[in-house]
């Protein structure tokens, strides 16, 4: 099949390919928890430029990851409706000005102080998201499991997790199949029936899918069993790559950048940047 | 003698979800360095044993036991499946279900790795192990890089990196084709040379099996041993087809020819017979008897015509280049060639699934490219290899009638076509069962019957009795062989030889995307050439015809062909 399966590994030739597993790991959390902290505008904005940066040395392509990214904006979307829905006045606390740009009704009114907050909070979102859909794309799945477990995590769950991810592309593939056949007995997805015939017609493909992986689980474990997995408390790699010059200087920026980010962050004693007072 | 590596003494196993044992009275010893092939239909419990020797009883699959197993010595619930398997290795069945790691090194490394081995001595062992099985050159390839016999190569060096006294198969030739069959088999005799593991084989396909030498076969039949003996007094006597195991195919001929099947005559490879001039002159007389009687085909009008055909996902290569072939109503054709060699793309097109870059498609002279899958499917059906890929509501009645109410037919309609279809395909008795109490089998039947009732001119069907035992196959394709007498065209996708033999008078062969030939079964298994390209291998009643002094092979095939559909059964 010639189009790239959602959420999967993308071999390409890049700077960003050739890290450790464990490097780029590291790199996401830090740089997560760096983006989780701040609401500084002015560190999101340089950390979102940087991300950028990070996204064109990978040579991975927009269209690439296309979908997760439409995904990740509905999600985006509906956390700021529901932020805005709750809590209509929440920046003007925070920011302790209250500018109204014009009413909507009731208690909501759209001040520049919650837009701002709402500026923020989505800045953040977008500096986390391309970092780590690029740790998924650019990481040999076969380097999860190792780097996840260098860094202490139990290797039975990094295991479980590469399976996870290494059984996706399979299953999409299959998915693909039983559509197609499913399609020829008269069952449409192309979107001409009601939303609620498409949900039902959906459980015709579900279905088959659920059990084949079922089918497939219990193959593996099997095999995972018969050749000894699970037999010690630690298990070596046969593909845990060395740290190379690179990766230290990748470890080491990130953690400048955390300590930067903290620095500007809480230099003024609060996490926001406030421009209003 | 020594004393054995795996000893069964009256053992009997009882799954816990099972109301009736599986395994009774089981005693069977094996001998390190011993190559032993159990047989059996499926549900004859071979399977069972395989598990109980490498410890998924009880590990994996709990139950109930009685009498007394002892692998390498200790009993296998005193010890652990991770224990186990340093004396037994076992390759499964799903070559890509059990493919773990992401790429083939990695693979291989797997167990080392869960023994703490270090990584610089992992690679040496890796290197070592994958150079004997000839895998070497592919340490960085994914699996889904890999063809089916390279992933079966992997598996085993996934095993053997153990040092294991004793190597388990699991029907090791079911995802196969014909000339990659081979090569396991070879490769499974070289290994056992090389490392003096004792070699278990559970598989039904026999005649493929012996293409090595074993030294006894090990019958089952609902869960109890019927024979355990050599190869060649298994083979002189009538358990096998008793028992719904095919004999070797040269062996079936011989006894057609009213020749007796011996110990003497060295029934255990084609190769190997011992044929005195009486044998001979009355395979002779047989051949000459029959030739007569063979009968030539008529042919229906034209159903389906593809010419200059391409196609391919990307448009620096193409998967389909120029095919050409025709198809007329009431045919039943086989579609053979390698895996990849662009077979199920071909149905794809068909059906509607993809779209070709250039060329056509016509049925019954009018031009498909405009009709979409489910117009198409009105007048060809598809169905998969894996029934439980197609098989989406639980009950039989629903899943047969489900393109019916798709299509807006009346209820009145729509009973008597599904009452109609059941009663076709020997399912109406069970028209109100669930679908998950049938036999695989069955399933099948029921996906066929989920065509049939859109009453399509022609059927597709991708592997139509991969991995099904000698009866099962049988009943399918007895099945299809009368749905082709009622007049539905039937076209498979196969590399099952024997299936393509016996009941598709014509194939059509595929490589590489390319059509190289569209000619009778007979003369495809003949023709050395065409048996490389399509990764098929030559049937033994070639060699056979040969030793006789026969000199039209073909021919000979042929009579056997048309004795079998007229004596057989």
């Amino acid at each position: 099949m010639a189009r790239i399966p959602i959420l999967s590994y993308i071999r390409r030739d890049s700077l960003v390919h050739e890290l450790t597993g464990r490097t780029k790991l590291i790199f996401f959390i830090v740089w997560s928890v760096a983006a989780m902290i701040t609401y500084d505008t002015r560190v999101l904005v340089c950390m979102l430029l940087f991300s950028f940066v990070v996204f064109k040395v990978s040579r991975i392509r927009v269209r690439d990851i296309s979908f997760v990214l439409g995904l990740a904006a509905i999600f985006l979307v509906m956390n700021n409706l529901f932020v805005y829905l709750f809590s209509p006045e929440y920046g003007v606390e925070i920011y302790e000005s209250r500018t109204v740009l014009f009413p909507i009704a009731g208690p909501y009114t759209v001040t520049l102080q919650q837009l701002f907050y709402h500026f923020n909070m989505t800045m953040k979102v977008i500096c986390v998201v391309p970092v780590a859909l690029l740790f998924i794309a650019c990481t040999d799945p076969g380097e999860f499991a190792s780097s996840l477990a260098s860094i202490g995590v139990s290797y039975r769950v990094g295991y479980s997790v590469s399976l996870a991810l290494r059984y996706i592309p399979d299953v999409q593939r299959e998915y693909h199949n039983i559509s197609q056949a499913q399609q020829a007995r008269g069952i449409d997805l192309s979107g001409k029936d009601k939303l609620l015939t498409r949900m039902k017609n959906s459980v015709a493909i579900l279905l088959p899918l659920v059990l084949s992986s079922l089918n497939r689980i219990e193959t593996v474990s099997n095999a995972m069993e018969l050749r000894g997995f699970g037999r010690n408390k630690k298990r070596t790699w046969y593909n845990l790559r060395k740290m190379q010059r690179n990766d230290w200087i990748v470890v080491i920026l990130v953690l400048a950048i955390l300590a930067v980010d903290l620095i500007v962050t809480f230099w003024d004693g609060s996490r926001y940047y406030n421009p209003f007072i | 003698m020594a004393s054995p590596l795996i000893s069964f003494q009256d053992y009997g196993f009882q799954y816990m979800a099972q109301a009736e044992p599986t395994l009774h009275h089981i005693n069977l010893d094996i001998y390190p360095g011993e190559k032993v092939l159990i047989a059996g239909t499926s549900g004859s419990g071979k399977s069972t044993i395989g598990s109980c020797i490498n410890g998924l009883i009880p590990f994996a699959y709990p139950g109930q036991k009685t009498g007394k197993l002892l692998v390498g010595g200790k009993e296998p619930d005193q010890s652990s499946i991770f224990e186990l398997s340093h004396t037994v290795g076992t390759v499964l069945q799903d070559t890509d279900g059990q493919f773990i790691g992401l790429t083939v090194g990695e693979d291989i490394a797997f167990a080392p790795e869960n023994n703490c081995v270090p990584q610089d001595e992992m690679k040496q062992i890796v290197e070592r192990v994958a150079k004997l099985v000839d895998i070497d050159h592919h340490l960085q390839y994914a699996p889904h890089e890999l063809s089916g016999g390279q992933k079966q190569r992997v598996s085993l060096a996934g095993v053997m990196v153990e040092d294991v006294k004793a190597l388990l198969f699991d029907e090791p030739l079911a995802n196969l084709d014909p000339a990659a069959g081979r090569a396991a088999i070879e490769l499974i005799d070289m290994v056992h040379e090389q490392t003096g593991a004792a070699v278990i084989i559970i598989e039904h396909r026999l005649e493929d099996v012996l293409w090595r030498s074993m030294d006894r076969i090990v019958l089952m039949n609902e869960g109890r041993i019927i024979a355990d003996m050599p190869v060649a007094k298994m083979l002189a006597g009538n358990y096998l087809l008793e028992h719904g195991i095919r004999e070797p195919l040269y062996l079936t001929a011989l006894r057609y020819a009213g020749v007796e099947i011996t110990e003497e005559l060295h029934p255990e490879h084609v190769n190997g017979l011992v044929l005195t001039d009486e044998i001979r002159d009355k395979v002779q007389k047989w051949y000459q008897a029959q030739q007569t009687m063979l009968r030539t085909e008529e042919k229906g009008p034209e159903l389906l015509r593809i010419e200059h055909l391409n196609f391919g996902y990307t448009p620096e290569k193409y998967t389909l280049q120029d095919v050409s072939f025709t198809i007329r109503k009431g045919d039943m054709v086989s579609i053979v060639g390698r895996n990849g060699a662009g077979k199920s793309t071909l149905a794809k097109l068909i059906c509607g699934f993809e779209q070709p870059i250039s060329g056509d498609i016509r049925l019954d002279g009018r031009d498909l490219s405009g009709e979409t899958i489910k117009e198409r499917a009105a007048n060809i059906g598809y169905v998969m290899q894996n029934p439980n890929q197609m098989i989406s509501k639980p009950m039989i009645w629903d899943e047969v009638e489900m393109a019916l109410v798709q299509s807006g037919m009346p209820k009145e309609e729509r009973t008597e076509r599904v009452e109609k279809t059941l009663k076709i395909c020997g399912l109406y008795p069970f028209r109100k069962w669930p679908v998950s109490a049938l036999s695989f089998g069955q399933k099948k039947r029921v996906t066929i019957a989920s065509i049939l009732v859109q009453r399509p001119q022609m059927i597709i069907l991708d592997e139509p009795t991969a991995g099904q035992d000698y009866r099962h196959y049988t009943e399918i394709m007895e099945f299809l062989k009368d749905l082709n007498r009622q007049g539905y065209t039937i076209v498979m996708i196969t590399h099952d030889m024997h299936l393509m033999l016996e009941y598709t008078p014509r194939a059509i062969v595929f490589s590489e995307g390319k059509m190289l030939a569209d000619t009778t079964a007979a003369h495809v298994l003949n023709d050395p050439e065409l048996v490389r390209a399509a990764n098929l291998k030559e049937t033994s009643l070639y060699t056979l015809s040969m030793a006789c002094g026969i000199d039209k092979p073909q021919l000979f095939t042929e009579c056997f062909i048309g004795y079998e559909q007229k004596e057989g059964r």
